[in-house]
């Protein structure tokens, strides 16, 4: 604080607002890695990685399969499932409350999103977590949303991919929350057990009852660029433990070396690297050598995603 | 204020060492003051009845941390004969976090894996608190692994603040060995029956917690996170632990009523600690009982009744 704001503090107080608001509302975001101040149009187009510093900005869950399904075929999986509160849970605010408060903000029932639908043709079921609703914790909605597209994936005999960004277990939910981590893992073991992939793509953050669960069991781990991961967050481990943490500690590149995870895949590279490896797994032939493929259909889907959210 | 003793229960503790007093003066003089002794202890169990009558969840919290609380290895020595402790992860360590090993239950072969935490000061931190890091949950994943080629059920005894969060632990992939374990219990081919003796947190308990059916100490918890860390995310303060205890419904008498626990296991008056072999008696009958019901199923309903029921948790209803 300057010497000027401790004389003035209501004045300065108000001097900031102005600043603030005189940014139009949607129109422009800053980066929160180099700080520059983007075009929001601009920003969509580049699928949120920041233009000038390539930072991989946070997604919603719907923007996110918006961006990486086709837009032919798409079909929403337990949309309806509506979370509850079955311990009456009150902190400073009642659970209800909160719920309340997440899917007006968010405009989404819970914090995982479902759907059927295909990657350049070929058939997926892909699940996204909506990190804005209750910081993506999963609760029994997201349990029991994640275990409904995993059994469809397994009855289609389809590949799952999820997109995890979640800070864990829904504390509100208590024990319900924490099952869910058996919950879901169970779920999964059955789909491996049954020969179908399960790609996880883990951005940023992912930790905790999420972190521990579904999202380290996919055939492949898969991060984005210098997303946070890890099972304890980094206050917990620097208060237990008494010394600074490492540079880049549990950032993707971290995970990478340490072998959590299979490779770091650009956000913009997602669609054709993960095709290109469920294609495999699935001993589909490549893309491209089929007859209804013929056009690259990457740039066209993605000019797509651009139009659909506006 | 003993050490030995929690807050709350500092009046019995005084009481006791007002009886112990008598006793010693009773020893060396003429005077029988036996009646006195006597009137004293009956006196001491009305009020340690009167307190554990209706305890907080934040009471039953601290219980279940109690200095003296039995652990899995006095378990293993009250409870179980024969034991052979297995060490190590066949990757990288042994974690003294995690104790398991093939023993006897009535002379029927049994894997026993179960955290332990320390006694003195130098063994808390050889087993670390109780935390384990990933090389005990490989190895306790291993030990669950050799248990279903052999045969045997599998026991689990529970008592963890939770995972270790350290750089350590992080390097080596704690949430992917934990994650690894919850899915390899929901389809292991034998009986797995999960007791919770002490603290029962988090992803740390659950990670050897997938089982047929789930057993709680009274005086036990089990959640999410521990009450302290919730009320300091929630509440912004962790004095407010009482509260989160509360509000999270962590004591194994809530759980049982939410559906959660397949056996409430009574503990004798004052707590595990205050008659540990009563305790480890009451144990052992609960598990025999359990152990009966599931050696009757065949393996394929067994497993099937398990994938049911870990999808049944927080279901539509």
């Amino acid at each position: 604080m300057s010497w000027l704001d401790k004389i003035v503090p209501s004045m300065s107080r108000t001097q900031r607002t102005d600043r603030r608001k005189s940014v139009p509302d949607g129109l422009w975001r800053k980066c929160p890695n180099c700080e520059a101040v983007l075009y929001l149009p601009e920003l969509e187009r580049h699928q949120s990685v920041c233009p000038k510093c390539d930072h991989h900005l946070r997604l919603t869950a719907r923007k996110r399969l918006n961006w990486f399904l086709d837009t032919e075929g798409r079909e929403e999986i337990a949309a309806d499932l509506q979370p509850s509160d079955r311990l009456k849970f009150r902190d400073s605010k009642k659970y209800k409350d909160r719920l309340a408060a997440a899917q007006k903000s968010t405009d989404e029932n819970d914090a995982l999103i479902a759907m059927r639908g295909k990657l350049d043709g070929l058939p997926v079921v892909a699940v996204a977590f909506e990190f804005s609703f209750m910081g993506g914790s999963m609760g029994a909605v997201v349990g029991e949303k994640f275990v409904r597209a995993a059994t469809q994936a397994m009855e289609e005999g389809v590949p799952l991919v999820c997109f995890a960004a979640s800070g864990g277990a829904r504390m509100q939910e208590a024990l319900f929350s924490l099952m869910q981590m058996a919950k879901t893992s169970a779920a999964l073991e059955k789909l491996k057990q049954a020969g179908v992939p399960y790609i996880s793509v883990l951005t940023d953050p992912v930790f905790g009852g999420v972190s521990a669960s579904l999202a380290m069991l996919g055939d492949l781990n898969i991060a984005e660029p210098n997303a946070l991961i890890g099972f304890a967050g980094p206050r917990v481990i620097e208060q237990t433990v008494r010394e600074q943490l490492p540079e880049g500690f549990q950032r993707s590149e971290f995970l990478l070396e340490h072998g959590t995870v299979d490779m770091i895949v650009h956000r913009h590279d997602m669609r054709e690297r993960l095709g290109g490896v469920m294609r495999k797994l699935t001993h589909q032939s490549r893309l491209g050598q089929e007859s209804e493929a013929d056009e690259a259909p990457t740039q066209s889907t993605l000019d797509e995603f651009s139009q659909a959210d506006h | 204020m003993n050490p030995n003793y929690l807050d709350f229960e500092q009046p019995i503790a005084e009481l006791e060492a007002k009886i112990d007093e008598l006793r010693l003066v009773g020893n060396d003089s003429r005077i029988s003051l036996s009646d006195e002794i006597g009137k004293l202890e009956d006196k001491n169990r009305k009020l340690t009845e009167s307190i554990f009558r209706d305890l907080s969840a934040w009471q039953v919290s601290q219980l279940s941390r109690h200095p003296q609380r039995p652990y899995t290895l006095d378990y293993l020595d009250s409870l179980f004969e024969d034991f052979d402790e297995l060490h190590g992860d066949r990757h990288f360590a042994d974690d003294a976090a995690i104790v398991g090993g093939v023993a006897r239950l009535d002379d029927k072969p049994v894997m026993v894996i179960g955290h332990q935490k320390g006694r003195d000061v130098k063994e808390k931190v050889r087993r670390n608190f109780g935390m384990p890091r990933p090389e005990g949950y490989r190895k306790a994943c291993r030990l669950m692994e050799m248990a279903e080629r052999f045969k045997m059920p599998v026991l689990t005894f529970i008592d963890t603040p939770g995972a270790y969060p350290g750089i350590d632990a992080e390097e080596r992939g704690q949430s992917e060995a934990i994650a690894y374990n919850l899915a390899v219990m929901s389809r292991l081919k034998t009986p797995i029956i999960s007791t919770v003796v002490g603290e029962g947190g988090s992803g740390g308990a659950l990670a050897i917690g997938v089982c047929d059916e789930l057993q709680m100490l009274q005086y036990s918890t089990y959640a999410v996170i521990s009450p302290e860390g919730c009320a300091s995310i929630l509440w912004k303060s962790a004095e407010k632990a009482s509260e989160a205890a509360q509000a999270m419904g962590i004591t194994a008498e809530r759980l049982k009523e939410l559906g959660f626990v397949d056996t409430l296991i009574k503990e004798p008056l004052g707590g595990a600690h205050r008659n540990p072999q009563k305790m480890a008696d009451s144990i052992k009958d609960a598990l025999g009982a359990s152990l009966e019901r599931l050696e009757a199923m065949e393996t394929d309903d067994l497993l099937s009744r398990r994938y049911d029921r870990l999808m049944s948790y927080g279901a539509p209803q």
